[in-house]
This record gives C-alpha cells, sequence and structure tokens, in this order.
C-alpha cells in the first residue's frame, strides 16, 4: 500500500518535470509532436524504472557505510559513498548501451522507433536524478525503488506528452509574438501547466 | 572551422549571441532549480565554469587517443571525476550552499552544457581555445542563472544575497512580496521573457 502511494505521489507530486525540472534539456528539444515525445517518455519510463533499483542494490551492497559486511567483518566500516556519483552514472550508461542492444537484437520494429532516443537518455539528467534521490532519501527495498523510479517516467512521460500536444496546436493555431516563438512559449507552457500541477501538492495520499 | 574562429570570439560568442541556455538550450534543469536564491546560484554558476574549463581542457588533450565509439563514457569519466572534486571542495568549505544545492551539484554530470560543449567543441579543437570556451559558455551560463536568481529573490523575497533591499517603508504602505516567484514554474516564465528580451533585440535568433 505505501509502495502504491509512492507511486502515485511520484507521478504527480513529485513529477520530474514541474517539480524538479530534471531532463528539461531533451524535454525542450523533443516536444515538438505527440509521436516522438511519446516515445521519448517510454525509453525514459524503462530506463528509470530500470536503473533506480539497478543502484539501489549498488548503494546497499557495494557502496553504502558498512555495505560490504557480507565479503567479510573487516570490511564492516569502508565507506564509498563518495563514489556513488562515479559508479550511478557508469551504471546508467552501461544500462543503456545494454538496453539498446537487446532491444536492437529481439525487437528491430521498437529500435527503429526508440533508436534516436536512447543513446540521449544516458545524459538525461532525470535518470541520474531518480537515481541520487533514491539514495537521497534512504528507500529501503526493491520494490519500493522500483515504484518511485517507475512512477517518475510515467509522470515524466505525461508530462512531456501534455506539452507536446499544446505545443502542436499552438504552432498551428495561435499568432506568438515572433521573439517568443519556439523556445520561449515552450517554457511558459511549462510553467503554466507546472502552476496546474501544484494543485497535487495538498493532496494527502 | 575551429581555426577561423578568434580565441576572443570563442571567449565572448557565449556571453549573449551564443548563449548556453538561451541559445543553445542546454542546461536548463539547473537554471530553473537553483535560481531562487543568488547566493546558491553564484556558487552553482562557479562549479559549472570550473567544471566546463577543465573537463574542456582535458578531453581536448585526450582527443586523439580516445576511441569515437566509446567516447561518450570516457567524457561522462572525466566529468564525473571534476565534479566529486567539487562536490566534495563544496562541502568541507561551503556546506550549507552544498547543502541547499543538494543533488543539483551532482547533476552537473549531466547537465548538457557539458556534453554539449564536449562534442561540439573540445573534440575537435586546442586545449587553449577548449579552456577559453568552457570559461565563456560558463560565464554566459552564470549571466543567466544570476539574473534570473536576481529577479526571483528580489520580487520573491524582497532581498539580495540575503540582505533586505525593499524598505520596510513599503511593507507598510501595503506591498507585499510575491510568493508565486519563489514557486518554481516561476523560474520558466523569467527564462521565457529573457529569452523573448534577448530575441527582440537579435533579430536573427528569431524562430518561424
Amino acid at each position: 500500500m505505501e509502495n502504491l502511494n509512492l507511486f502515485i505521489r511520484s507521478i504527480f507530486i513529485d513529477n520530474m518535470i514541474f517539480a524538479y525540472f530534471l531532463g528539461m534539456c531533451s524535454f525542450i528539444a523533443v516536444s515538438k509532436n505527440v509521436a516522438t515525445a511519446f516515445g521519448l517518455g517510454v525509453a525514459v519510463t524503462f530506463m528509470l524504472a530500470i536503473t533506480v533499483p539497478a543502484n539501489y542494490l549498488i548503494t546497499t551492497y557495494v557502496l553504502g557505510p558498512g555495505a560490504l559486511v557480507w565479503a567479510g567483518p573487516e570490511f564492516a566500516d569502508v565507506d564509498l559513498s563518495f563514489l556513488s556519483l562515479i559508479v550511478f552514472i557508469a551504471v546508467i550508461a552501461s544500462l543503456t548501451q545494454l538496453v539498446e542492444m537487446v532491444v536492437e537484437k529481439y525487437s528491430p520494429s521498437l529500435y527503429a522507433s526508440l533508436g534516436i532516443f536512447l543513446p540521449l537518455i544516458a545524459v538525461n539528467c532525470a535518470i541520474l536524478g531518480g537515481s541520487l534521490f533514491m539514495q537521497q532519501r534512504g528507500f529501503d527495498s526493491v520494490a519500493t525503488s522500483f515504484c518511485a523510479g517507475s512512477g517518475w517516467g510515467i509522470g515524466w512521460l505525461l508530462a512531456i506528452t501534455a506539452v507536446a500536444a499544446v505545443r502542436e496546436r499552438v504552432a498551428a493555431y495561435s499568432n506568438v509574438p515572433a521573439p517568443l516563438r519556439g523556445v520561449g512559449i515552450t517554457f511558459i507552457i511549462t510553467a503554466l501547466m507546472g502552476i496546474a500541477f501544484m494543485s497535487f501538492l495538498g493532496i494527502k495520499i | 572551422m575551429a581555426e577561423k574562429i578568434s580565441n576572443r570570439k570563442v571567449f565572448f560568442n557565449p556571453f549573449s549571441k551564443d548563449n548556453p541556455v538561451l541559445v543553445q538550450i542546454l542546461g536548463i534543469c539547473s537554471v530553473l532549480a537553483v535560481t531562487v536564491k543568488l547566493a546558491p546560484a553564484l556558487a552553482m554558476g562557479l562549479s559549472v565554469i570550473a567544471v566546463l574549463a577543465f573537463s574542456n581542457v582535458i578531453i581536448s588533450i585526450l582527443r586523439k587517443t580516445i576511441p569515437t565509439n566509446i567516447r561518450i563514457i570516457v567524457q561522462l569519466v572525466v566529468v564525473a571525476g571534476l565534479v566529486v572534486i567539487v562536490s566534495q571542495l563544496l562541502q568541507a568549505y561551503a556546506y550549507d550552499v552544498s547543502k541547499q544545492l543538494s543533488v543539483f551539484i551532482s547533476l552537473i554530470i549531466t547537465n548538457c552544457i557539458l556534453m554539449g560543449r564536449l562534442e561540439a567543441f573540445a573534440m575537435a579543437n586546442r586545449p587553449w581555445p577548449s579552456f577559453l570556451d568552457g570559461v565563456g559558455n560558463g560565464i554566459g551560463y552564470t549571466i543567466i542563472l544570476v539574473s534570473v536568481a536576481f529577479f526571483r529573490e528580489l520580487l520573491g523575497s524582497g532581498t539580495l544575497f540575503g540582505f533586505r533591499v525593499v524598505p520596510q517603508a513599503l511593507y507598510d504602505a501595503g506591498y507585499v512580496d510575491n510568493g508565486l516567484m519563489i514557486l518554481p514554474p516561476m523560474a520558466l516564465v523569467v527564462v521565457a521573457c529573457i529569452i523573448w528580451v534577448q530575441r527582440s533585440f537579435n533579430k536573427d535568433l528569431q524562430e518561424k
């Protein structure tokens, strides 16, 4: 039950885009039309759902203070947490590579639609941010990390798809002042949507 | 192309005409998240300048020895190493600031400015121009960071660097701080306004 709450919180209240502004660069760049935005969103969700639990396991069994106890009592006071950044980014980069290869081998059609986005994801701050939040908040099980990770991913997917849909309409039907066209108006759309999402803040789950 | 651009241009272009945030749309995440107050924004800006300049130099020195198919991982490791140094230094000498910046100092690693500049410039140029490019882009980024933070802190809490600048008399006369400015979405609006102003001066940047 707690994990379900966390999942829903991660989608709406702790939304990666509207509450933390993570993954904005690809968000702004790829939100020009709904289909591609959705593709990137799915890829991000997938990676978040994998990398957050993977990094949770690494933090718990390798990097945290005293985490190496299983290897022998003499490791009880080893604390490798200063390495976590490098390890996290390496895990994310290699998982991205791995997923890319697996998808390419077993599902060429999915690869064709996600292909270009997968490498981009290694440097999407939403992914690394997810792992760092996991460490900062001290999640205590794989299930919790999975729920939070997939929740953040779905929140991101929701945000980019919604903004892409609005952008399509704005580009087709409205007369935006010239200096504000493109990037500028996207910022304002995102801001307005962010304010709307803030209304979820008061909800207690 | 690299040789034709003078070092001066490499250094000064990112300030406005080729600004990493406004024109190249890189590094937006941190601009929005750390700009509620001026002090953390400045600390963030300085950290980015340092990391960007040195990672540009290192990658530029290594550029001929890095195999192209693993270059992203090499770049990430170099950047990650530098970011760890910066974040440990901040924790040692400026603990409060590093607390306020929380995960965002670590997120410099995935700050697209870094990857963008490494890919676009350092991989193709000699160390000295790369250093200038790094510092220039870092400063361009800091300018935006600081100006967004300036407006948000001034209008949102009536202070600058934590000192009260809006006189008490104004509050007595009924002036109220705009709480909306402290909320995250307003950072987007402030950046949009800066883009608006900048593009109305530089007409060639406007999109159709």
